[in-house]
């Protein structure tokens, strides 16, 4: 397996969904603290059927964890939030093909990442 | 897809001389050295030629080398050749914190045996301050092993400080010194270090892979940590590998010459260039570790809001090989522990960038790195919302 694969090296270099989202409805922000990677995953949800209707990041890491941060929010776009939570390494690793073992950490924590999105929103709600 | 190679320290191209004279020994003079007969004789020959080389330019005798199948070899078999062979019943080993993989676990294996170590610290600046070196000093101490130069960083220990005091302070103390990254630019001359044992890599210094040698100074007590044949006067059995030692001994005869002096000038002033230049032009930009005392190939520079393996990853993309010397590239997730050691902050160890000149680097490889790096860290910014709000 290559270390960094063709998919990943274009999703690093052209990432469709960089960026913040001014009135987002949830913000998950995460750090590994081990590999000092940060990610913050920005959502917008659909308030009634409660689909996350939009998803962005920011990330500071390496080549994998941006590419990966970049493919979570199109995996996750469309999605409830039952099915979002769920999607972690196997679902990324379909889509961006194989990731190397050093770097599934990388996909654990998007997937933190869009779990504390969601929460963070459920938590305004709650206080509203 | 790489055409500009800044990575030097982390291997470098053979030289074309040091392949010729590799060859023959692959294909026409192929024996085994032990054997009696003319094949093996030749190959022996050959051994004691590039023995000479190594003695030359460590200016020490020839049975004072011993050949390695690499640099992690002989700082392995310093280290534990020299602790077995100790008679102290509780010994006492002293090391840095920036060391080499190859040392410093080697140490903590120790450590694990029981055996007592010191780490020392280092400065900010990354060079050892050798009063450290003295408060650690005890009567049961038997080993320190200090690197010449370090591989991140670049930095100069005053070896030959280091080496004096021991001598005064504690004379039975063993010095041991990694001189790997040095070997290219600076003196190796043993008496001059007052070093009882000194590492050397052959594909650091233009030489192949697949080899090294230890100078082991006449009476150091140390005993073998691979056992066989009994090649290498007992402390390294395995039947030599001929070609790689040739080409060891050729790249070092190449060290020697005037041409190299000449050439490490020029990697100064391209070194400088670079440096001086990319502080100026990328704003959030740092250098780690000593400008003065550092080898004139090696560039540390750290960028706030930009992670280094994916400046590598984003350079490599637009042909110009580097490296970092921190996080995820080694497997160990870490940042690297010799920028920790410096104290910094551990965003910035993890954003550092390495460049090291080499022989074969060009004021136009210089020119592509400025014209390329600012907008690779630029981007790397953008994609971690750096200096935003």
């Amino acid at each position: 397996m290559e270390y960094y694969s063709k998919k990943i090296i274009d999703r690093f270099l052209h990432p469709k969904n960089l960026g913040k989202i001014k009135d987002a409805d949830g913000i998950g922000d995460t750090t590994n603290l081990r590999c000092g990677d940060l990610m913050k995953i920005y959502i917008k949800v659909d308030k009634e059927k409660e689909i996350i209707k939009e998803a962005k990041f920011e990330t500071f890491g390496c080549g994998h964890a941006i590419a990966i941060s970049d493919m979570i929010c199109d995996l996750v776009r469309g999605k409830t939030f039952s099915e979002a939570v769920e999607i972690g390494y196997e679902a990324i690793a379909k889509e961006i093909g194989p990731i190397p073992p050093v770097k599934i950490h990388c996909a654990k924590l998007a997937q933190t990442a869009v779990r504390a999105a969601i929460e963070d929103y459920k938590n305004k709600k709650t206080k509203k | 897809m790489s055409k500009t190679y800044l990575d030097y320290a982390a291997t470098t191209p053979c030289d074309p001389k040091v392949v010729r004279a590799m060859s023959v020994y692959l294909k026409k003079d192929f024996g085994n050295p032990s054997s009696i007969h003319g094949f093996g004789q030749r190959a022996s020959m050959a051994l004691g030629g590039a023995r000479q080389s190594l003695a030359e330019f460590l200016n020490c005798d020839t049975e004072e080398i011993v050949f390695t199948g690499s640099a992690t070899e002989a700082d392995n078999l310093a280290i534990f050749g020299t602790v077995r062979a100790s008679k102290v019943p509780q010994p006492h080993i002293i090391t840095s914190q920036i060391e080499h993989p190859a040392v410093l676990e080697s140490f903590r294996e120790l450590e694990k045996r029981g055996v007592k170590v010191t780490y020392l610290p280092v400065g900010a600046d990354g060079v050892l301050q050798a009063v450290e070196l003295k408060k650690a000093l005890k009567p049961d101490t038997i080993l320190v092993s200090i690197m010449y130069a370090n591989n991140e960083i670049g930095t100069i220990q005053p070896i030959a400080e280091i080496g004096e005091l021991i001598k005064k302070v504690s004379p039975k103390t063993l010095f041991h010194t990694d001189a790997v990254q040095a070997a290219n630019f600076l003196d190796c001359d043993v008496k001059k270090l007052g070093v009882d044992l000194l590492t050397l890599s052959g594909h650091k210094i233009y030489g192949p892979k697949g080899v090294g040698a230890l100078y082991v100074k006449r009476g150091t007590p140390i005993g073998p940590i691979m056992y066989g044949g009994g090649h290498e006067r007992g402390l390294r059995s395995g039947t030599e590998n001929v070609s790689g030692i040739v080409g060891l001994g050729q790249a070092i005869r190449e060290l020697q010459n005037p041409k190299s002096k000449i050439h490490n000038i020029r990697t100064r002033q391209l070194r400088d260039k670079l440096i001086k230049t990319i502080l100026k032009i990328i704003p959030g930009s740092r250098l780690n570790g000593s400008i003065f005392q550092r080898l004139p190939n090696n560039i540390n520079i750290s960028f706030d809001g930009a992670e280094g393996e994916a400046i590598v990853v984003a350079l490599d993309q637009r042909g110009i090989a580097a490296s970092t010397g921190s996080a995820c590239s080694s497997g160990s997730l870490e940042p690297s522990h010799v920028l920790m050691s410096l104290g910094l902050p551990e965003e910035v160890a993890h954003g550092s960038l390495r460049l090291t000149l080499g022989r074969y680097t060009t004021a136009q490889d210089i020119e592509k790195v400025i014209r390329v790096l600012p907008g690779v860290i630029q981007k790397l910014r953008k994609i971690s919302g750096y200096g935003q709000s």
